[in-house]
């Protein structure tokens, strides 16, 4: 791959006079693009610029301005820096604005969510229905003057905390009477869920006449919410013609906790370990990118000995994602438990690193903007070295000796198809599936954050796509990790942690940024919009798993019901992430 | 030939049984307790661990490492006439910075002056909203809430703790984290003898008073 482009150089201005301007605002970027040309002006960014990975779509509600603006990022899978742009529409219902769904099937979900959550109308979307809340909800809750149960204030911290905090618990106080709309005439002994017809009428186009022979009925079969192989609560709903899959749709938001309303409520330090608990795994890499979003915001640097602790708990991170990875995998498969808990063996020796170090094993909390919370102590330091050095890289070459000649799981994965790169990349999958088909797209190397340039790695690509690949590019990047790892511990300097004073509220200008870093299941990315206050305007996860389930249905189609559990554990999924 | 990759990781499962008993017997030929002691239980997490990794929760319990976090405390001094000195001035920073929101305190003035009282009255934290970040801890200026290593809290009720329920002695703080307490106590000696140094260098031309603790 060659060197990414440090600047960016398009002029879409040039290109398309008097449709597209570029975004003046103080601290923004990227281009304003009219509603009506926003296709077109699409298409030329995927065709003639080459952007083809349109990772991450998402709503603004500029409330006082009484705007709405769509947001959206487009990469190029050959590395280098990503394009902004955006479409202002009035804030006045029905917000509606084309859908991009026939350029890069990828905005699917996203925009499924922006119309969830913001209430904006994606015109030509072919299933535009509520994602993460339920059907039958009332209002967009990211809408500014959207106020939730319970609704204490707009901002923390609340005033009735101090300095006359007299506690009394929500519920008391508020037990369902107020920030509590039904819609007009509803009943809720009466209600019956619309959404199920809206669900199953979109399997419907799936039916195809049968020509000849003998004609069977299709099977709608719901798999989950709550099936072991689903991690968490997460349902799809099939239709089968026989064995065969050929209608697939997820159903999520049963784990939906309106992680960005929370986020922009809160202050910037208090969304820290919120992020923790997007992927619950990976809680060191979830605060990474949010980190180095905010740092983008506040312009300011990060201490030298804290950039190499981040690589290392990031690293570290990552092999224990991708063992819990493998553990499952064989767990779903039925091979029950033998090598989840080998695997689960060396991601406790990690785990007791991270608590050592940040004081809890999952919910780790340990960025701070400019840094790190506390330093690796040398005992510590010397249990990494023991682990990188001695332990973990002969463990990945057992578990490897285990399982990967293992014929019965061969036979199951080898052959299997996944998805190509073509549709992965119009899907917009990232992390190790993309990489799987033969993408060497990897965010540390396409777009490096923090000090990923500095490390020799190789980026792990694999190149058939089907189920062993994907299996086989974690225990490849495991070694990789180990690869970077041994160089950081090596050339790790002394000195401060942090660039900054340690304060309980940062000052952030004005501004937009989005921050991506490359983690164990993605391209994890933070959208946060600054109006100069304490807490974010706009605070937007895009986060792997949620994206990444928007190819589900097009890997599931044509295969087998028995290889859906195998298909689903190789998205790698995390429904705390999923459903935010 | 088939059924070979079977076999090889059928190896690997072996081993790992054989590894268990190997330890333990090598444990019991040195003399030493591999369960229910401290040394078993370190070398359990560690790099050099074989065979068997469990550790037999109630009966032996994981070390905890000295930054390990739960739960908030209240630190009080006890004075030798047994009176406790909260170390808290209810400045409200802990209940800014927590991000649930789940710190809540009262603070009084003095009825004749009209001035804050540097002491809470009341002090809440709703530990099933908290979410154990340590925020509190971390940017409390006077060292004055700390983080519990105590995890054994399920109840069947709700777990809403006032300050009976919060207030810890020093002496515990110290106990469970030496190192932090040690670092602290270093600084806050630092910090006076240096404004004893400035007290001294103002009030150069009186007779230097000695440096009070």
């Amino acid at each position: 791959m060659t060197a990414p482009a440090s600047t960016l150089t398009i002029d879409l201005v040039a290109r398309f006079p008097g449709i597209v301007t570029a975004d003046a605002r103080p601290g923004f970027t990227g281009f304003i693009v009219e509603k009506d040309s926003l296709i077109q002006v699409a298409t030329a960014i995927r065709d003639e610029f080459g952007f083809d990975l349109l990772t991450a779509v998402t709503g603004v509600d500029y409330f006082p301005e009484n705007k709405m603006e769509v947001v959206y990022h487009a990469y190029r899978t050959t590395g280098g820096p990503g394009l902004t742009f955006k479409v202002q529409v009035p804030r006045v219902d029905p917000v509606e604005v084309p859908s991009l769904i026939n350029l890069w099937s990828g905005v699917d979900f996203q925009e499924r969510e922006a119309w969830d959550l913001l209430g904006i109308r994606f015109t030509g979307h072919p299933d535009l229905r509520r994602i993460l809340m339920w059907e039958g909800f009332e209002g967009h809750p990211m809408r500014k003057d959207w106020k939730e149960g319970f609704y204490e204030e707009d901002t923390k911290p609340f005033k009735s905390r101090w300095p006359e905090g007299n506690f009394y618990m929500a519920e008391d106080k508020n037990p369902f009477k107020d920030n509590l709309t039904f819609p007009t005439n509803f009943d809720p002994e009466k209600w019956i869920p619309e959404g199920d017809a809206l669900l199953y009428g979109s399997l419907a186009r799936y039916t195809v006449k049968q020509e000849g022979g003998m004609s069977t009925d299709r099977i709608v079969i719901n798999m989950g919410p709550h099936h072991p192989s689903t991690h968490g609560v997460f349902r799809a709903v099939m239709t089968l013609d026989g064995e065969t899959i050929v209608g697939l749709k997820p159903v999520m938001g049963y784990l939906h906790r309106n992680h960005d309303k929370i986020g922009e409520r809160n202050t910037y330090l208090q969304n820290m370990p919120f992020t923790d608990r997007l992927d619950y795994f990976n809680s060191m890499t979830n605060n990474f990118g949010y980190a180095i979003t905010v740092e983008k915001l506040m312009k300011i640097p990060v201490a030298e000995r804290a950039e190499y602790i981040r690589v290392i708990v990031s690293e570290l991170s990552r092999i224990q994602n991708h063992l819990v990875f493998i553990g499952t995998l064989l767990n779903d498969l039925g091979a029950m438990y033998t090598p989840s808990l080998y695997a689960f063996e060396e991601r406790e020796l990690i785990l007791d690193i991270f608590e050592a170090i940040s004081g809890a094993r999952m919910m780790c909390n340990y960025f701070r903007f400019g840094g790190v919370v506390r330093d690796i102590p040398d005992d510590v330091m010397q249990k990494i070295k023991d682990l990188v050095h001695d332990r973990l890289q002969a463990k990945t070459d057992e578990l490897d000796s285990l399982l990967t000649e293992n014929e019965v799981l061969v036979s199951r994965l080898k052959g299997v198809p996944m998805i190509n790169a073509e549709d992965a990349i119009r899907y917009s999958v990232t992390g190790p599936v993309l990489r799987a088909t033969g993408v060497p797209y990897d965010i540390r190397r396409a777009d490096p954050y923090g000090i990923y340039d500095r490390f020799d790695f190789d980026v792990a690509v694999r190149h058939n796509g089907d189920l062993m690949d994907n299996y086989l590019i974690r225990i490849d990047e495991i070694r990789q990790s180990l690869r970077i790892l041994e160089q950081a511990i090596k050339q790790i300097p002394q000195g401060p942690i942090n660039s900054q004073k340690p304060a309980y509220q940062v000052r952030v200008p004005a501004g937009e940024a989005y921050g991506r870093i490359e983690s164990p299941k993605g391209e994890l990315g933070y959208y946060v919009v600054s109006n100069g206050k304490p807490n974010p305007w706009r605070y937007h996860v895009r986060p792997p798993s949620f994206v990444n389930v928007t190819a589900l249905e097009k890997i599931c189609i044509g295969t087998k019901i028995a290889d859906f559990v195998a298909l689903l554990a190789m998205l790698d999924m995390v429904m705390g992430e999923c459903d935010r | 030939m088939y059924g070979l990759g079977i076999l090889k990781g059928l190896k690997v499962t072996w081993d790992r049984f054989w590894e268990t008993y190997t330890e333990d017997i090598s444990w019991l030929l040195r003399g030493k307790k591999r369960y229910n002691t401290d040394e078993g239980i370190r070398h359990r997490s560690s790099k050099n661990q074989k065979g068997i990794f469990t550790v037999q929760y109630p009966e032996e319990k994981l070390i905890l490492p000295e930054e390990a976090r739960y739960i908030p405390f209240l630190v009080f001094n006890e004075h030798e006439d047994g009176k406790k000195e909260i170390l808290c001035t209810s400045c409200g920073i802990c209940a800014k910075v927590c991000p649930p929101q789940c710190i809540w305190i009262v603070r009084s003035n003095d009825p004749t002056t009209g001035r804050p009282i540097p002491e809470p009255t009341e002090f809440f934290i709703d530990a099933d909203i908290c979410m154990n970040c340590g925020f509190c801890a971390e940017y409390c200026p006077f060292d004055a809430i700390k983080m519990d290593h105590d995890f054994e809290i399920a109840s069947y009720s709700r777990n809403v703790f006032n300050m009976e329920k919060l207030l810890k002695s020093e002496s515990y703080y110290k106990s469970i984290r030496p190192e932090n307490f040690a670092r602290e106590e270093a600084d806050r000696k630092a910090k006076e003898a240096a404004k004893a140094a400035k007290a001294q260098a103002a009030s150069a031309a009186a007779p230097a008073a000695p440096a009070a603790s």
